[in-house]
């Protein structure tokens, strides 16, 4: 028995991304409820329908979330099944990749999104297309944010190799409690808050809340968040293209799968 | 006509550390070169670099006259890789992967030339089977199956008989022969297994510390090392190789 707790001590003890690990998700775990908990002590009337506002909010940040993880889990797989090699001595443009990567990653989203959305209907008699045309467009920004963390997963998985791969499961959840879900950016300690006006979640969801608060929808909010995509977008596309080149110089590709 | 294969002055170094170092050769239309050395002597970083995924440090690889560096993808069209430590997805059936990498290389006709491939490298019984439940040597032969799919005029092959039985070994190497002389391709064979190095190839590249010590056919290899195969000549290069250090 102690020589199994050793065996897995070694392995902590000697690895500080382990460690790390241990220590990150329980930390984000209580910022992200610790701000849900004072925002609702502070403004327990803030809402008419609370299920309906949070419900629809977990769901639109499901979006987000599963988008990046099929976008990582696309690349992870083929390092796992060791056929990463494969992959990039076939006749592709890295463009081409890319774009292959965005299309599979929607459709892998959409299979995991639509019997939950289809089931909160008659489970909770909420549904988020009660939301109409602008769910479209909060959608299309959630998943082209998804994406985009997903090519800056993905770029660091090239360049770094399968260490990275922690990196993939938790780069969303840092963002969950500065992405103002489930409460307004002014809920956040005011260091946080300028952070946070970086990230296009911050508009995604303050519009959602206003839609679903007082029946209209404000433009700014929407075209704030796809300008700061369009930025991230690009800034990922050419990380990725730049992680290529330097695995090449460092040899990253040649030994992913080993 | 363009040699298929050139590799000019060639270098590759991590933190100022040597890896391959200002190594050329040329592979010509229907010849199997072989590169020996032992392990850590450049032999995968070379291939690493002609695939195009290894920048080097120096030098260039030109394949039918196009430079990797600038023609990556139309060079990739026509040249294909095999080795043990890379493999196909697992989950797919062998039939799936074929027609992925059929698709990944716009391959024309693709389930005729699936249909040749099962014929040719014995696949009928396993097509519709899940690749990550074949046996070591079916794995081989499917993989081998992908690394020819697009008819590659150059074929890097690297251990490809690595961990495989005498039977189906010797099913690969003429394969190998076969494929060769059918299409007049040009293959780059690195491999610890000098028997099929001695049966296969024409010339060989002794490689040692990331350079190019010797180069001859196996015969003249064994003739002016005098030893009784090209095992031995191996052999007493790793010596020196360890007596130098």
């Amino acid at each position: 028995m102690y020589g199994l707790f050793l065996r897995h001590f070694f392995l902590i003890k000697s690895s500080l991304p382990r460690i790390l690990d241990l220590i990150y998700w329980p930390t984000i775990q209580i910022i992200l409820w610790g701000f849900i908990s004072k925002f609702f002590s502070i403004y327990s009337d803030y809402y008419n329908n609370t299920l309906g506002i949070i419900l629809t909010c977990a769901i639109l940040y499901d979006i987000l979330f599963r988008s990046s993880i099929s976008f990582n889990m696309l690349f992870l797989e083929e390092i796992w099944s060791r056929n990463f090699t494969n992959l990039f001595i076939a006749p592709l443009k890295l463009k081409e990749i890319i774009v292959a990567l965005i299309f599979t990653a929607l459709i892998r989203t959409l299979i995991g999104l639509v019997p939950a959305i289809i089931l909160t209907a008659p489970l909770f008699g909420v549904s988020i297309l009660n939301l109409g045309f602008p769910l479209l467009l909060l959608f299309l920004s959630l998943y082209t944010f998804g994406i985009t963390l997903g090519l800056f997963v993905s770029a660091g998985l090239i360049r770094f190799g399968p260490s990275f791969e922690n990196i993939a499961w938790s780069s969303l959840f840092l963002l969950a409690p500065l992405g103002c879900i489930y409460y307004p950016i002014e809920i956040l300690p005011s260091f946080f808050q300028i952070v946070a006006k970086g990230l296009p979640l911050v508009y995604i969801f303050d519009e959602t809340r206003n839609i679903l608060l007082n029946g209209f929808i404000n433009y700014d909010n929407l075209k704030q968040a796809y300008i700061l995509n369009l930025i991230y977008l690009t800034f990922g596309i050419i990380l990725f293209y730049f992680s290529f080149l330097k695995a090449r110089v460092k040899g990253t590709l040649i030994n992913m799968g080993e | 006509m363009c040699t298929p294969l050139e590799v000019v002055e060639l270098s590759k170094a991590y933190n100022n550390k040597d890896a391959v170092k200002n190594i050329s050769f040329k592979i010509n239309k229907n010849e199997i070169i072989g590169i020996l050395g032992p392990n850590g002597c450049g032999k995968t970083t070379t291939i690493g670099m002609i695939l195009g995924l290894l920048k080097p440090t120096k030098g260039k690889v030109l394949v039918n006259g196009l430079e990797i560096e600038t023609k990556r993808v139309e060079i990739l069209d026509n040249l294909n890789f095999i080795s043990p430590y890379i493999e196909l997805p697992k989950k797919l059936t062998v039939k799936q992967n074929l027609e992925v990498y059929g698709r990944l290389y716009d391959v024309k006709n693709l389930s005729t030339k699936i249909e040749y491939l099962s014929e040719k490298l014995r696949l009928d019984e396993i097509i519709n089977k899940i690749t990550g439940e074949l046996s070591s040597g079916q794995k081989n032969r499917v993989s081998l199956a992908k690394s020819i799919i697009n008819d590659p005029t150059v074929l890097l092959l690297d251990e490809p008989t690595a961990s495989l039985d005498p039977e189906t070994g010797d099913f690969v190497r003429s394969f190998l022969e076969n494929y060769q002389k059918e299409k007049g391709a040009s293959i780059l064979l690195a491999s610890h297994n000098m028997n099929e190095v001695e049966r296969l190839c024409t010339s060989v590249l002794m490689m040692k510390n990331g350079i190019i010590i010797d180069r001859e056919s196996p015969k003249e290899l064994i003739k002016k090392h005098g030893r009784k195969n090209l095992e031995e000549v191996f052999l007493k290069l790793t010596k020196e190789k360890h007596e130098s250090e």
